[in-house]
């Protein structure tokens, strides 16, 4: 008998005040740029300041939503059985620097800390470390689908009973010469869009971003539960005429149907290339379904739809959806099964099954 | 539903062969894959060794059909090897059951990153590579090569442990009844970043690796790609198909003691060791062979040996370590020495671990050194990596 998977705790850094599991997007920060930075944590809360200072600003994010997820849930450290982490590019500020160093000093006069830090799964690794956690530790890298990819390795050993809690995050940070060249591509937006007209912008590219998304997952409920991880798929390519089919398909693999589900959360980014996969879903057979996105209020990176997954835990634990994410206006008359759904530039598709606890 | 899940199809390119054929040909003959760099210009030229790969990109591009300059090379090499394993698992049609792909990288893109790090910002010449850094591009490019649509694709980065790592999740999806069939490995392509960070770390020999000898001087960095094809009951059934071996058991762990190095008494290895066994329902006696991680390095080899110790008392079977033939593959070596084990179950083959002389003086522990025959059931493969990864998949003839 396969056993049940919770979503006991949560964290986060975004470019919200996220961080503070007290309050729900009460004020909204509003931007208008073509990139967005995470609110800075109070690291010395969770970091000794000396060991904090040679610290790339990936381990730093995701040790301060780390630990805020495991103190919530009150569970000890050495209770953790395994870590896992998904995030597209790693502590990629490090690595940028090291080749910067190798092209400037002709390989000479190198030192190991960047070289050891850009090493994808260092922030596992530093955390596991951090804990003493000698559990599994796995590090997931496949752009937009790296968290989902933790979130199913994470949960066929809970189910399987492999293992009791799991640390789950996911974590990315925003350096310079991916901006930069990311902005030679189109891939980032050429004007400022301002939070609240992201999906009027009408213009190709994101916003991009970066931040730190954690959670526990365990197989039983502790006080603090958000919600069952009922079901998650990802697909490496889907083309546009498929997707309301997958979706459907999806829905009927977990004995759904489309009226079941009380809220969509989905990843839309206002790139006009790309959101057509949404509005698919969204103009379509979600048409009558109340509605959500994020991406607004996190940006754009790959493993922003960690955030999204906050966001629709916190909706479940909270029963209420901030005004701020509402895509629609048509209210849930309950908030109990909440379908996730995002893709980057129509890759790397995924879609997730939260029901409340 | 049997314990083991089936390996169907194997495929790798390496130092010692572009192919399964030369890799084993190479083993059995003593043949290695070492010497000084001749594809990357580098100021370290007269002070390391490598393992280095044949072919030039050119070859690889012309092999696989592609423009010049349009792929990195770590996914022109990993789309060679996961081709072979599919081959020979003869696979006709890719998506006639649920297929997925799990690939272990570290440097992705690297080397291109690194090449037009700054041309980027002259001209858009080779833009094609600014998403190539991200190392799921490597195995989406893979991924497209073999025709998968639809799939589950993920990849898998802790180090040099990658691969093997790959290679769990792949059984274990297959045991969860998520895949019917999964494509597991691992690819890494030499590059400037990973030479002068292994040099940082001074952990990189200028003469040819002796894993387990007293007098190592560190690893000769590598660079491969090996994949497996791993199959359900159910598709063994349907095609009648051959099977090579089975992934009997397999566990990760993590040391937890320092970012790079292992701890002393190798306590990752040896809950990694022992978690593997217990998914297997083997006890350490019946490990017919060790394919050791054995890099070379001061520090792995003394930790790997004292794991060992810990794990089969004294009565350590025949080990030995295959980097002396390939170097260090990174997240390859997984994939890599995967191949090995399994070519090793069937040929009933020891590998001899190579320049060794003098037994560390911490144990009383020699590697097997000979190319040996022995009829083997189980084949135990090691792989650690950065950040306290610890793996270990265990082979065997039986499912």
């Amino acid at each position: 008998m396969k056993k049940s998977v919770y979503i006991n705790s949560v964290g986060s850094v975004s470019p919200q005040n996220t961080l503070d599991n007290s309050v729900f997007l009460d004020e909204i920060v509003n931007y208008e740029d073509t990139t967005l930075a995470v609110i800075s944590p109070n690291y010395k809360e969770f970091i000794p300041p000396a060991a904090a200072r040679r610290m790339a600003k990936g381990i730093k994010m995701s040790t301060a939503s780390a630990k805020t997820a495991l103190s919530e849930a009150q569970i000890e450290e050495s209770a953790v059985d395994a870590i896992i982490v998904g995030t597209g590019l790693g502590c990629i500020g490090d690595s940028e620097k090291f080749i910067k160093d190798i092209i400037d000093n002709d390989e000479q006069y190198l030192t190991p800390t960047r070289f050891i830090q850009s090493s994808h799964n260092t922030v596992a690794g530093q955390i596991a470390l951090g804990m003493g956690c000698k559990g599994h530790n796995f590090t997931y890298v496949h752009s937009s689908s790296s968290f989902e990819s933790s979130l199913l390795d994470a949960k066929m050993q809970l189910e399987e009973n492999e293992a009791k809690h799991i640390l789950v995050g996911g974590v990315d940070e925003l350096v310079d010469h991916h901006e930069n060249t990311h902005r030679f591509i189109g891939h980032i937006k050429k004007t400022p869009v301002h939070t609240n007209a992201l999906l009027t912008s009408k213009s190709k590219g994101a916003v991009f971003s970066e931040g730190a998304n954690f959670f526990l997952l365990s197989n039983e409920k502790t006080n603090s539960v958000y919600s069952q991880l009922i079901a998650l798929k990802t697909f490496n390519t889907i083309a546009l005429e498929r997707i309301e089919s997958l979706a459907t398909d999806f829905l009927s693999e977990n004995n759904l149907s489309i009226k079941d589900i009380d809220l969509i959360v989905m990843g839309n980014n206002g790139d006009i290339e790309f959101d057509a996969y949404y509005d698919e879903l969204s103009n379509n057979i979600f048409k009558e379904t109340p509605q959500a996105y994020y991406k607004h209020l996190s940006g754009e990176f790959d493993t922003a739809s960690a955030f999204g997954f906050w966001l629709a835990n916190k909706i479940l634990k909270n029963q209420n959806i901030p005004k701020a994410v509402q895509m629609n206006s048509i209210q849930p008359e309950k908030l109990q099964t909440i379908l996730l759904y995002n893709q980057y530039r129509g890759e790397n598709q995924s879609f997730v099954l939260l029901k409340g606890c | 539903m049997s314990q083991g899940v089936a390996i169907t199809g194997i495929g790798i390119i390496s130092a010692i062969g572009n192919n399964v054929a030369e890799n084993y040909a190479s083993l059995i003959s003593g043949k290695i894959g070492i010497s000084k760099i001749t594809q990357i210009e580098t100021v370290h030229k007269n002070e390391i060794m490598v393992g280095e790969i044949a072919a030039q990109n050119d070859t690889l591009e012309k092999l696989l059909n592609l423009d010049a300059d349009a792929y990195s090379r770590t996914p022109m090499i990993g789309i060679i090897a996961a081709q072979e394993a599919i081959a020979n698992a003869k696979i006709s049609n890719i998506n006639d059951c649920t297929t997925g792909l799990i690939s272990g990288t570290t440097v992705g893109g690297m080397d291109k990153t690194e090449q037009y790090f700054y041309d980027f910002y002259e001209n858009d010449l080779h833009w094609n590579h600014i998403t190539g850094l991200g190392a799921g591009d490597t195995t989406k490019k893979i991924a497209n090569f073999i025709g998968l649509k639809e799939s589950f694709v993920t990849t898998i980065s802790t180090a040099c442990s990658s691969a093997a790592n790959a290679i769990m999740l792949g059984a274990r999806m297959i045991k969860s009844g998520q895949l019917d069939r999964v494509i597991v490995g691992g690819t890494d392509a030499m590059s400037k970043f990973t030479l002068n960070g292994f040099k940082t770390l001074m952990i990189q020999s200028d003469t040819f690796n002796a894993p387990f000898d007293e007098n190592r001087k560190g690893l000769n960095l590598g660079e491969a790609a090996a994949y497996l094809v791993l199959e359900s009951d159910k598709i063994i059934a349907r095609d009648n198909k051959k099977v090579l071996a089975y992934v009997k058991g397999y566990g990760n762990s993590n040391d937890a003691y320092h970012q790079t190095a292992s701890s002393e008494q190798g306590d990752g290895a040896v809950l990694a060791m022992e978690k593997a066994l217990n998914v297997a329902g083997l006890s350490p006696d019946a490990i017919d062979y060790v394919n050791a991680h054995g890099t070379a390095t001061p520090n792995n080899d003394l930790s790997e040996g004292r794991a060992l110790l810990r794990v089969f008392g004294a009565n350590v079977p025949e080990f030995s370590s295959t980097k002396a033939f390939t170097g260090h593959t990174l997240a390859a070596a997984g994939g890599v020495e995967a191949v090995y084990s399994v070519l090793a179950l069937q040929n009933n083959i020891i590998y001899p671990n190579l320049n060794f002389k003098t037994p560390m003086k911490e144990f009383d522990l020699c590697p097997e050194t000979n190319l040996k025959q022995k009829e083997l059931k189980t084949v135990l493969s090691n792989s650690f990596g950065f950040g306290g990864n610890c793996s270990t998949v265990i082979f065997s003839k039986e499912a």
